[in-house]
């Protein structure tokens, strides 16, 4: 009897707290706008979303996060109110907390490892670490987090993205001095020119920038290392070690006919135009972008995502993702593939595109397309997929946006030979420690990695630091 | 802010000189090279190949012809004030080493591109003969400029109003008749540029050519300036800006520049009717 009711209480319990759902922005209002789709939790409801964690003492989700934020204890302050002390705890690992808490793919890392995922939903780490954030920046005491004593040692940062800034605001609480450039004339890489204003406010990444110069980080932007300077002369103006955080910034094209026409954007172009800068507000901003009215987008990672809702916004009839795989295999988060499907973007599985048509003025108007089927599994495990024959068929299109990923960008990697590449043109570099076959020269995300996410960045990034705190305390 | 120190209006005010303190990018700049510049907040990023640098002063200079909202906005920039964002040096430099004869082509604004590719291969021991026009002789840049790079400048005017009547490709067929030619450089509007690239493809001599694609970043990242050369894409701002002009698909490149033409003239028309307000 007892235990009868024993269970009862425990399902009530249950019941009483299911994961918060963090409020939106409704699909058909959303897609008109760029405004952010996700809105924040109240107080309340991160408070309540926190007392669901059961405070494990070994906790799973910790393992399951690249830069180890002590989930638990963060989670604690938060149920307890102290948001202030919640932050800063956050702070000691990671310290892009508004950021990560927004894109990093928590459904595989801390929040795919939590014990209440077993039966329930896991707790909503990332909205609880988003929460955490912007509460510091809308009421926060800005009381910066204590700083080592000055070692007097330099070191450049090559590259503002999210390993970059990691490393950055590591080094700097380490006491040493911390010069960030920045090709671009903003700082922040791939959260400034590619995700976009509705996922990622750039006022956020403004902020967090913003923390870090408070904390001490110089950001010099308009500097093209390998161009305007090279990593020996980096070393001759006196800095003692190197960061390379410069991204996979080489577009991939799908090598098809027709792929030169006008309206046929890179990933990388139409992201940094619509984003970087600011060209869906055109003309009060002067970059132009072709708006599509047939909008065909190759990929399905979250670039692709994020190129299709983009190209929503801009006032498009129809927007749809090509995949050669089926959907099972596409890369992008679910929350993503979730919002786009919400906002009616269509998408067309198992398709390959074969070649693109253009009018007279050399715009795209079309482009023929070829249906697949899933063969035996690949290099990447994955099935292979294999063209059905005479399955060919069209589509109007007047804008393509290819976003079947990046590779290495040659530039800096070519001004110095003493980096030794792998056969893609990634730089080689210690699994452990991120050190290059150049003294002094670090190098971690995705110019080593081949691209991934912001989160891994920042988790190599985590770890050069620690070995060039090191390296400048003890030696190479 | 990179600030400009000198301004100079040329060709009646259509064209016009910048020289900006960029010292970092005048320490490395190579002739061929470009700078991406940016006037203000909300502005667009401009590729301009340096007309000349002065590494001692720190300073680089680039020349621009106004016709649109970005190069007019910079065109109301005076000296003291300045580009938010200047970026370089950018591309690869023009390979300068001695082969006899040389001719440089220049048109319009590419003149001043061209003018510093004069200078070196004169330098490096050639025999520099330039050949520069314009529609009519009021529109006609670094005339004395291009005497100093060169041994021999020939001068032409679509109109006849100066030197040679006619255009620069009549004078480079003389050229290419009279002299042993080893490399041509051509550089100026896409018309000009296919023209004297088919006539030099005739006498099976090298072409170089600079091409002014659009660009967003400059270094590799987003294609947007790729161009079809020998059947293959490269991207101007990594590969060139300088390329095999026999090879060069002018078609495409010539659309792939008009991508924008109906935006921009909205956006110019904008920003008169604001002036003028």
């Amino acid at each position: 009897m007892g235990e009868k009711n024993d269970k009862k209480e425990k399902k009530s319990k249950k019941e009483k707290l299911p994961r918060q759902q963090m409020p939106e922005q409704k699909a058909d209002v959303r897609k008109h706008n760029f405004d952010e789709v996700p809105l924040g939790y109240t107080k309340q409801m991160a408070m309540q979303e926190a007392s669901r964690c059961l405070q494990c003492k070994k906790p799973a989700c910790v393992e399951g996060c690249p830069v180890e934020i002590d989930i638990p204890e963060f989670i604690r302050y938060i149920q307890a109110g102290d948001f202030t002390k919640a932050i800063r705890h956050i702070w000691q690992r990671n310290s892009l907390p508004a950021i990560c808490g927004r894109v990093c793919p928590q459904e595989d890392q801390c929040e795919g490892l939590c014990i209440l995922g077993k039966k329930d939903e896991p707790v909503a780490i990332g909205h609880l670490e988003r929460f955490a954030a912007d509460y510091e920046r809308h009421y926060g005491t800005g009381e910066l987090p204590p700083k080592a004593e000055s070692t007097g040692k330099r070191v450049a940062v090559v590259g503002s993205g999210p390993s970059g800034l990691t490393v950055a605001g590591d080094l700097i609480l380490k006491g040493h001095e911390v010069t960030v450039f920045e090709a671009f004339h903003k700082g922040g890489g791939v959260l400034i020119y590619g995700i976009p204003e509705f996922r990622l406010p750039k006022e956020i990444v403004a902020q967090e920038l913003n923390f870090l110069e408070r904390l001490g980080v110089k950001i010099q932007c308009n500097e093209v290392v390998g161009k305007t300077t090279t990593l020996d002369e980096l070393f001759e103006e006196g800095y003692e070690a190197i960061y390379l955080g410069v991204g996979a910034g080489l577009p991939r094209f799908l090598n098809i006919p027709g792929e030169n026409l006008v309206g046929i954007y890179s990933a990388n172009e139409y992201l940094t135009r619509a984003n970087l800068m600011k060209a869906y507000r055109f003309p009060e901003y002067d970059t132009p972008l072709v708006k599509g009215k047939d909008v065909a987008v190759f990929g399905a990672g979250n670039v692709a995502m994020d190129a299709a809702r983009t190209a929503m916004r801009m006032g498009a009839d129809n927007v749809r993702i090509i995949y050669r795989r089926s959907r099972e295999e596409m890369p992008a988060r679910e929350a993503e593939i979730h919002h786009a499907e919400e906002e009616g973007i269509q998408f067309y599985l198992l398709t390959a595109p074969t070649r693109f048509m253009g009018n007279d003025q050399g715009r795209v108007s079309g482009m023929e397309c070829l249906q697949m089927e899933l063969g035996e599994p690949d290099d990447s495990g994955r099935r292979r997929p294999l063209p059905v024959k005479g399955s060919e068929f069209q589509l109007d299109c007047d804008l393509a946006v290819i976003a079947v990923g990046a590779g290495a960008n040659p530039l800096l990697t070519q001004s110095t030979p003493e980096l030794q590449l792998n056969k893609w043109g990634y730089v080689i570099a210690d699994e452990k420690t991120g050190k290059t076959t150049k003294k002094g020269v670090w190098a971690g995300g995705d110019i080593v990695t081949g691209a991934a996410t912001v989160i891994l960045a920042a988790g190599a990034g985590r770890q050069c630091s620690n070995s060039i705190h090191d390296y400048l305390t003890i030696g190479w | 802010m990179f600030e400009i120190v000198k301004r100079k209006e040329m060709a009646q005010g259509t064209v016009v000189l910048n020289e900006i303190k960029a010292p970092k990018i005048a320490a490395k700049a190579k002739p061929g090279q470009f700078v991406i510049l940016k006037a203000n907040e909300t502005g667009e990023r401009i590729p301009l190949t340096m007309a000349y640098t002065d590494p001692e002063k720190g300073i680089i200079a680039v020349i621009y012809q106004v016709v649109g909202k970005s190069t007019a906005l910079f065109s109301t920039l005076q000296e003291g004030q300045g580009f938010q964002d200047v970026i370089g040096p950018l591309g690869k430099a023009t390979e300068i080493e001695k082969l006899g004869t040389v001719v440089c082509v220049g048109g319009g604004t590419g003149v001043a591109v061209m003018h510093p590719i004069t200078k070196a291969m004169k330098e490096a021991g050639n025999h520099v003969i330039a050949i520069i026009g314009a529609r009519t002789r009021d529109l006609l840049i670094l005339e004395e400029e291009m005497k100093a790079a060169s041994h021999d400048l020939r001068v032409c005017t679509d109109d006849g109003s100066y030197g040679h009547h006619g255009f620069v490709t009549d004078v480079l067929k003389q050229t290419l008749e009279k002299e042993d030619v080893k490399l041509v450089v051509g550089i100026g509007p896409v018309p000009m540029m296919k023209f004297v690239t088919k006539m030099t493809k005739e006498y099976n001599v090298k072409t170089l050519v600079s091409l002014n694609s659009i660009m967003v970043d400059g270094t590799g990242m987003c294609g947007c300036c790729r161009v079809s050369v020998g059947g293959e894409t490269r991207f101007a701002c990594v590969d060139g800006p300088e390329f095999d002009g026999h090879l060069v698909d002018f078609e495409e490149l010539s659309k792939r520049l008009q991508a924008y033409t109906d935006m921009e003239k909205e956006s110019y028309e904008q920003f008169k009717c604001a002036c003028q307000s």
